[in-house]
């Protein structure tokens, strides 16, 4: 009986060792701050300061700017500098509140909750909410939007992703080494919104120590469960999570309440803990800067808007010329043009290696070996995919199933020709979707 | 500027395999049957076999060098090339013959059709049954132990009794690669270890040649008929080393079994039914010409899509 997984992925190097085994690590930053108003998947949100206002850590410094949008709070005291467009992690330049930190981290006060099961469920999504946030694994939906599905009684399944699947990040790892407890009762918390959900919590088995510990926890919550997964990467993608832990297929025109799943990240839950038990918005998250090239990998709790710059001086700087940074995991992350960009509620990682293998290797022709095939976790053909992008054959790529990719990047890394497969895909695709909303 | 950090789009990984190590394995993979075939026919056949891999190389090489293009013989295609076609010419051809061969193969049925990856149709069959049908006597001269004689498929079509256990391990005449299925299978067996092929194509391709021949050979069950029809003729190297040619068989996984049937259904008529005791060159390329439709008619459906569907009916019956 083999491991619960789903069909596809591949089995790229994975790097945790290099920051698996050192303990979480506080930065107090020193800094400037920079809080992008968009670090969310909705509308961007609305500064509530001005130029000149002096800020405590944890005070909201910007509003929501509608249902699916998110308030962001300053995770130090100081005063703010200026309102202004800053590059961030993906390239764009993204409206920002710029903050002089006066290196006290003078707190507003927090109301915590001793019992949370006397709260109702309104007031649950309304503190989660009002706490900004977000998934923090990468995605940044905003979570009282994915906590608020049309049939809260027809969620099944509340599942953790706790795969962690990209190479090189352990943030989750070392959080669920080090906090479990956290995760636990974030759980519990989500748990008491829906009466019949059972709560999974998917991990690889490459962190057996964590099944192992998180199982003994778990041992006397009847609605608790642990899911052991095969390690594959992408394990943790929302689609391949839920098939791999209820077995339950999703496609892009669905969401996973559609399947009777709601599937949060284990960074996610924790903020859900903080901000019910601790009554704390999103101000700090844990962040792992790894890679060959730094002279000291290991994860960090962060004050969200600290500039990776600072992260990588605090840590000791390079060992090694760096070749290519990277905002995230290898996988899927960005690679930055330069370190002065700021830390927000989803950036979960900077890899920085002293190697670039994709400008190392040539592309050669496509010889149909099939392998993106096989390493495709959506059924696709991306060979077949990315000729019709090139073709610019939109007709054909719809009829493939181009809009079903997750862009997950298994095919080019599978790819012996060295084609930039999921690179051309992700363009047609935007280019499909652009003319779908323009109709 | 000039200190800015390069960068791209993700994945920024990538896999260890790369096109030259797949060819490398496939040489590899083919050298118990190479092996074997010098030590069964001796140093002419080896002489083939080096005259075929470089003249091939170098046909590809002064092709590109013409037209104006990056060389591209350092990805071994080339190589994998020269060596499958002089496995499959008698150790007897003259030299000339297959230098010719060769070069058809290359410059015609690879290079000119845009070169590696746009052929569609294997380049050492196509070299092969080129020379077939203009030297067909050269091209079925098979001598043995120093004897001329017919192979043991011929034998087999005119009645005549062969000894399957020396067939199995190659002591017979034929091609210099095609007459030991022990080795081919062991390069099969590598070639599976290494993740170059799946069973999905040989397999379903012997098991309908089989079934085919079990129901129209007209020996029943006659296991020695079959064992004969299985190691005779090229099936086992076509069937590992030409039909999962990455490049002219299909990529969806449907058209992959469709693939395999066509293939075993082909050769089977080609042997009982036509003049030639062979059969699996003319079935592989055959079915080479029918990829790009079986592809048409098996994109399979993406992830969740099939469930969708069911989804629909369990809630219309809820």
């Amino acid at each position: 009986m083999g491991l619960r997984t789903f069909k596809g992925g591949v089995h790229p190097y994975d790097g945790k060792e290099l920051s698996k085994e050192k303990p979480i690590k506080e930065l107090k930053p020193q800094g400037e701050m920079v809080y992008p108003l968009s670090q969310h998947i909705g509308a961007p949100a609305q500064a509530c300061v001005a130029v000149g206002d002096t800020v405590l850590r944890g005070q909201k410094i910007a509003e929501a700017g509608g249902f699916v949008s998110s308030p962001i709070f300053s995770s130090v005291s100081g005063t703010v500098k200026a309102i202004e467009p800053r590059r961030v992690a993906t390239g764009d330049m993204v409206n920002s509140i710029i903050i002089t930190n006066d290196g006290k981290f003078i707190e507003t006060g927090f109301e915590g909750c001793d019992d949370y099961s006397k709260l109702s469920n309104d007031e649950i999504i309304k503190k989660i909410q009002e706490a900004g946030i977000v998934g923090m694994g990468g995605a940044g939906f905003p979570t009282h939007v994915k906590l608020s599905p049309n049939n809260p009684e027809k969620i099944e399944y509340i599942i953790a992703n706790c795969a962690e699947c990209e190479p090189y990040l352990t943030s989750d790892y070392r959080s669920m080494v080090e906090q479990p407890e956290k995760l636990i009762t974030g759980m519990k918390i989500i748990l008491q919104l829906f009466p019949n959900a059972k709560g999974l919590l998917g991990i690889e088995d490459n962190k057996s120590d964590v099944i192992a510990s998180l199982g003994k926890l778990v041992e006397n919550e009847p609605r608790i469960e642990v899911v052991p997964l095969l390690t594959k990467y992408p394990q943790g993608g929302e689609r391949q999570l839920i098939k791999a832990c209820t077995n339950r297929e999703i496609n892009s025109k669905m969401l996973p309440a559609d399947a009777g799943c709601i599937v949060d990240n284990v960074a996610t839950i924790n903020a859900i803990y903080t901000a019910i038990v601790e009554g704390k918005p999103v101000m700090d998250r844990i962040f792992t800067l790894t890679g060959d090239a730094v002279m000291e990998p290991r994860n960090y709790r962060i004050c969200i808007g600290t500039s990776c710059k600072e992260i990588l001086e605090a840590a000791g700087g390079f060992v090694r010329e760096p070749a290519k940074i990277i905002s995230g995991g290898p996988m899927m992350g960005f690679a930055v043009m330069d370190t002065d960009i700021p830390t927000t509620k989803t950036s979960g990682a900077l890899l920085c290696l002293s190697q670039d293998e994709v400008s190392k290797f040539e592309t050669t022709a496509c010889i149909n070996c099939g392998r993106c095939v096989e390493a495709c976790p959506e059924n696709l053909i991306p060979s077949r995919l990315s000729k019709f992008s090139d073709h610019g054959d939109k007709a054909e790529f719809e009829k493939w199933y181009g809009l079903e990719c997750i862009e997950c990047g298994s095919c080019s890394f599978a790819c012996p020709a060295r084609k930039p497969l999921a690179q051309s895909i992700k363009t047609m695709k935007k280019l499909v979707l652009a003319d779908k909303r323009k109709k | 500027m000039s200190n800015l950090l390069k960068v791209s789009s993700s994945p920024h990984v990538r896999a260890k395999d790369d096109t030259s190590r797949i060819m490398l394995y496939v040489l590899i993979a083919l050298m118990p049957t190479t092996i074997f075939g010098i030590f069964n026919f001796g140093i002419r056949a080896l002489l083939l076999v080096l005259v075929c891999i470089i003249t091939c190389v170098l046909s590809e090489f002064l092709f590109e060098k013409a037209v104006g293009k990056k060389s591209t013989i350092g990805d071994l295609s080339a190589a994998v090339t020269g060596l499958l076609l002089a496995l499959n010419l008698p150790h007897t051809l003259p030299v000339w013959q297959a230098v010719l061969g060769s070069v058809f193969a290359i410059v015609v049925v690879k290079m000119l059709f845009g070169g590696l990856g746009q052929n569609f149709m294997n380049p050492a069959l196509g070299g092969r049954v080129f020379l077939l049908i203009s030297f067909a006597a050269t091209m079925t001269n098979f001598e043995f132990d120093g004897v001329a004689g017919a192979t043991p498929l011929a034998l087999l079509k005119n009645g005549e009794s062969v000894n399957t256990l020396d067939m199995l391990i190659g002591r017979c005449g034929g091609t210099i690669g095609e007459t030991s299925a022990l080795c081919i299978l062991l390069g099969a067996i590598i070639l599976i270890l290494l993740g170059v092929i799946d069973l999905t194509i040989p397999g379903i391709y012997i098991v309908t040649f089989s079934i085919f021949i079990m129901l129209f050979g007209g020996h029943g069950f006659d296991t020695t008929f079959l064992v004969a029809h299985l190691c005779g003729g090229g099936l086992m190297l076509g069937a590992f080393f030409m039909a999962t040619d990455y490049v002219t068989s299909p990529i969806t996984p449907g058209g992959k079994v469709i693939y395999g049937i066509c293939l075993g259904v082909l050769t089977g008529v080609f042997r009982i039914f036509g003049n030639s005791a062979e059969g699996v060159s003319y079935a592989i390329i055959f079915s080479n010409l029918l990829v790009p439709l079986i592809e048409k008619v098996t994109v399979p459906r993406a992830f969740g899509i099939v469930k969708e569907k069911k989804a629909k009916e369990v809630k219309a019956n809820e």
